[in-house]
């Protein structure tokens, strides 16, 4: 079935830790937006999402650090932090061995990924899935890209990573949708947390609309993290997402920057049908 | 001195409810027994994590990401984490590896300056809130 719904967003842990210290005009656009997206997810009747996920060393350390990995397991714990610290409380998110075998077994006729049947989600995921399933009944296939532990994850490779999610996503009979989370330009959890390069922000906005794969993925690490800090090694994620959308015209519902929450607080769809 | 076995131990203790247990008890002992193991720590890598010394972490070139779940378990309030970091390279000097030394980090002064020289047009960053 192909696929029925995708989008990003972001998933900066303080989005729920430290929502009493945003300007609450910002903070309240942005978790409208993030209700409408979760309306929109569940219009498309979804059997299963696939969250593509940059991880922060809550199951992938450097003693073994896949460049992509996919969950296969039939539920998932969270969050890995302490809860009152996140602000969301112990879940166990529902998963799908069976889609997820299917999905890993196309995936691998053409990218290399690691299955993992066990997986603790951290704020990475634990946050869209707060906002995006809060009662926790829907399937969730977590996928992890490396976007923390250099070497990272060429961004050529995560485009090719995103076809190859799509050819999946396509060969199974169940309706799938896919999310990307991560930032956009930030220092996450540095002495310049809060720092946000909102031009930045935008130009990749419009490129990840256009869905176009060269601008995408006209980017170096090094010119990343001078301009978007080593957070913004999470437009990763974006990518694989705009890649499995196959072309699509991408739409920016929300993207403020709320420094509190350390990012450029964004949601974007693209539009699958057009 | 090996940053990846500082990051190794707040690994599994940001992970492990009873390596958490552990070290509240006893965070010499706990430390010394990841040595023990093989973890090849320097006196002063172990006295940082042992007291805990964030600024000092963060020098040392730990990754926010991880270090954060450590100034959390602590019950360090998320501002004080912060400034805790931004205090350790006044005092040490620049991170020595690690991913926020690619291209040297010196402070939040000396990088918000280097931001601004990479079209950083419309950055935001306010102080109090960050």
């Amino acid at each position: 079935m192909p696929l029925v719904f995708a989008g990003v967003c972001s998933h900066a842990p303080g989005i729920t830790g430290r929502a009493d210290q945003a300007d609450p005009v910002v903070r309240d656009g942005f978790y409208a937006a993030f209700e409408q997206m979760r309306h929109d997810l569940e219009t498309t009747k979804p059997d299963a999402v696939v969250i593509v996920a940059a991880e922060h060393f809550a199951n992938f350390f450097m003693n073994n650090m896949p460049s992509f990995a996919i969950g296969m397991a039939d539920f998932y714990d969270g969050p890995i932090e302490d809860p009152d610290w996140l602000a969301i409380d112990k879940f166990r998110a529902p998963g799908s061995r069976d889609i997820s075998t299917r999905l890993i077994a196309e995936v691998m006729e053409t990218a290399d990924v690691s299955y993992c049947e066990e997986w603790k989600f951290d704020h990475g995921i634990a946050v869209p899935l707060h906002f995006l399933t809060p009662n926790f009944d829907l399937p969730v296939i977590p996928v992890n890209i490396n976007c923390q532990g250099p070497p990272l994850t060429p961004l050529a490779r995560a485009w090719n990573f995103g076809e190859a999610l799509r050819r999946a996503c396509d060969a199974v009979p169940e309706r799938i949708a896919i999310v990307g989370t991560g930032g956009i330009s930030h220092w996450p959890a540095t002495p310049d947390s809060g720092k946000i390069n909102e031009a930045w922000d935008r130009d990749f906005l419009d490129r990840w609309c256009r869905n176009d794969r060269d601008d995408l993925l006209d980017y170096t690490d090094e010119s990343v993290y001078a301009d978007a800090g080593q957070g913004g090694f999470e437009i990763r994620t974006f990518l694989t997402v705009a890649a499995a959308a196959q072309g699509a015209i991408g739409t920016v519902h929300f993207c403020e920057p709320i420094p509190i929450f350390a990012v450029s607080c964004t949601i974007a769809t693209y539009d699958l049908a057009g | 001195m090996s940053l990846y076995y500082v990051q190794k131990f707040l690994y599994e203790l940001n992970r492990s409810e009873q390596v958490q247990a552990a070290f509240r008890a006893d965070a010499t002992a706990t430390v010394e027994s990841f040595v023990s193991e093989g973890a090849d720590l320097s006196e002063e890598e172990v006295a940082a994590l042992v007291m805990p010394d964030i600024g000092k972490l963060f020098h040392l070139g730990c990754n926010g990401q991880i270090l954060m779940h450590f100034a959390a378990f602590h019950q360090i309030e998320w501002q004080d984490y912060l400034q805790r970091m931004r205090d350790g390279i006044d005092e040490h000097g620049p991170v020595r590896e690690g991913v926020y030394a690619m291209t040297g980090y010196e402070g939040t002064d000396a990088h918000s300056t280097a931001l601004g020289q990479n079209s950083a047009v419309g950055q935001q960053n306010t102080n109090g809130d960050r």
